[in-house]
């Protein structure tokens, strides 16, 4: 049998329902895992190795009892340091929250909970989400399992390299313009971005919430189904999550896309993309036009305003939600002085990293008085067209599909100019700004590095896009990999 | 890619000053250093940025948000809050079940 580390969320879910592994066995085998190979990979920021083995311990008494037990029960998951954990250090990659615990547990949480999942711990990130490498982390940058001199890409990168390299078997991130698709691509896992109201953002902790997601990273379609399955659904703590009710995503997975219509935006081939990317997702569409989709291009005429639209609403939104960082009610305060505003501005100052920053600035720069109308108001109107142009496309088509990034896993240090990269998310933000869902899934390597390959679904389509991501793992092996550079 | 017109936005150029203004807008104290990167950056990410004038918004409405949502309302019920130690565990100072901050009025205005 291969390393427990290495099965899939199903195939360990089955062993655990028949009783021929131990909740304890698994969560075991993932924190010496973690052990193994984290002082190289970098992906946790907490390891809760007691609490861990103490649900894990939960679990099995449910089992041995007979009682409701869910999919997840018992199966090792990390938690993006983004999502609030009750008592339990959530530090969102900051140095203002190094010391934060939150007094609650996001729905999302409560839910996973109530599942009796396992949590091995907390997730390297970008701070507040903000990048796209991890190296915007207050700690530590994350490293990619596939190469540990590259980015495993981010924000959530810390989520993706946990995944891909066996220290747990599943995890969650967060998305606002790409921050599960994009690592999910650089590292090999499948990364899934939920509609905008499909997953609860109570306790998510706010960079811009109108285009905010929690999703799942997986090694399958079929364990994505679950992970997505156990979070998503509407909730009252949150309003602009949708109540509308929620497919069965695992029956959904038919293996079939015979007839499925597969659009190729034109606009997302662009100029200094990596030639190998470029060919490995031609690759990917023949496969898919080989298993009966009907695949022809189709134009989203706006998407060359998408970049600049998206870094002028993701920072404004994000300038007034790190308004609340004042070192009056959490986190860190600078109170080495008896004037008020000199302690909120230093507190800010020292309590942010530059990213943070620089996008505080920006957003409060495209709100101020005089360039609403130009930057903010205008974006707004922009985000309007490319939504237009995804609800043009869906007429015609059932899922796009196009690279998520324009290149593969970069080097640590590599992108120093911000503007460049903010380029990272070129094609993974106008889902964002649109509202709909999207997936990176492994589609491919080059010179040993992982390509992804992005499914865009209409509204509340994920179950199609889940389906797609099976049918196509049934004819490629990509998602079976594992990353030989870390000792087994 | 994506490179803006650059004449539109010469005159628009980030300069010491206008950062140390959004700086203030935004309570966020900055070291001399990084209001001489900061200017020059959002000089360059801004210049970039040009392309969005170029769009055709002609009756175009703004998109504020991607919910499909209008206008959720809930039952008005009491419900029980948390106490007040919990949400107060993780305040910098505190007295009396208050948040205490250094003075805002005598000598606190900047």
């Amino acid at each position: 049998m291969a390393e427990l580390y290495e099965l899939t969320i199903t195939e360990a879910g089955k062993l655990l329902r028949q009783r021929e592994i131990s909740s304890v066995e698994l969560t075991r085998a993932h924190l010496d895992r973690i052990r193994a190979v984290d002082d190289k990979v970098k992906a946790f920021t907490l390891v809760t190795d007691e609490l861990a083995l103490e649900q894990a311990e939960e679990a099995d008494k449910r089992f041995t009892r007979g009682d409701t037990v869910s999919l997840l029960t018992g199966i090792p998951i990390a938690i993006k340091d983004v999502i609030c954990t009750k008592g339990i250090t959530t530090t969102c990659g900051s140095y203002m929250l190094k010391d934060f615990k939150p007094p609650y547990d996001a729905t999302v949480m409560e839910r996973l909970n109530a599942a009796g999942i396992v949590m091995v711990g907390k997730t390297n990130m970008d701070e507040f989400a903000m990048g796209s490498s991890t190296e915007h982390s207050a700690f530590f940058p994350t490293h990619n399992p596939w190469d540990l001199e590259r980015t495993p890409g981010g924000s959530s990168g810390g989520s993706a390299a946990a995944v891909a390299a066996g220290m747990a078997m599943g995890s969650y991130g967060s998305d606002t313009g790409g921050s599960i698709r994009q690592p999910g691509s650089l590292c090999n896992v499948l990364g899934l971005k939920p509609t905008y109201g499909r997953v609860s953002r109570s306790g998510l902790v706010a960079f811009a919430s109108s285009l905010d997601q929690i999703g799942p990273f997986a090694r399958n379609a079929r364990d994505a189904a679950l992970l997505l399955q156990a979070i998503a659904g509407g909730d009252v703590r949150d309003s602009t999550c949708s109540p509308q009710a929620v497919p069965d995503y695992s029956s959904g997975l038919t293996g079939s896309i015979k007839g499925l219509r597969i659009g190729v935006p034109e606009e997302y081939w662009v100029e200094g993309m990596q030639p190998e990317v470029v060919k490995a997702i031609r690759d990917d569409i023949d496969v898919l036009r080989e298993m009966g989709a009907e695949v022809s291009d189709v134009s989203l005429p706006h998407t060359k305003y998408g970049v600049a639209a998206y870094y002028i609403i993701a920072p404004a939104e994000a300038s007034a939600n790190l308004a609340r960082y004042d070192g009056v009610k959490y986190g860190y305060s600078y109170r080495d002085t008896d004037n008020m505003w000199e302690a909120m501005e230093k507190t800010r100052e020292y309590g942010f990293g530059q990213e943070v920053k620089r996008r505080i600035m920006l957003g409060t720069y495209a709100l101020s008085s005089g360039y609403y109308d130009a930057y903010y108001k205008q974006a707004e109107k922009v985000r309007s067209l490319i939504t237009q142009d995804f609800d043009r496309a869906f007429e015609r088509f059932d899922v796009l599909v196009s690279p998520t990034t324009p290149s593969v896993a970069f080097k640590l240090g590599e992108i120093s100019d911000p503007y460049q990269m903010y380029l990272q998310d070129v094609f993974t933000l106008p889902a964002n700004l649109a509202g709909i869902c999207g997936a990176s899934i492994p589609g491919g390597f080059s010179n040993g590095l992982p390509v992804g390959l992005q499914l865009l679904g209409n509204a509340f389509a994920e179950d199609v896009i889940l389906r797609v991501a099976d049918a196509f793992e049934g004819v490629t092996d990509y998602h079976t990999r594992w990353p030989m550079g870390l000792a087994k | 890619m994506f490179a803006g017109s650059v004449e539109e936005v010469k005159d628009r150029m980030i300069d010491r000053e206008t950062v140390k203004n959004v700086a203030k807008l935004a309570r966020l104290g900055l070291s001399e250093e990084e209001i001489d990167i900061f200017g020059s950056q959002l000089s360059v990410i801004l210049e970039n940025f040009a392309i969005l004038r170029e769009a055709d918004v002609s009756g175009v409405s703004p998109t504020s948000h991607a919910s499909r949502l209008t206008n959720v309302m809930r039952d008005d019920v009491p419900q029980p809050s948390y106490p007040p130690e919990l949400l107060l565990a993780n305040a910098p100072d505190q007295e009396d079940n208050y948040l205490k901050v250094p003075a805002v009025l005598d000598g606190g205005e900047s």
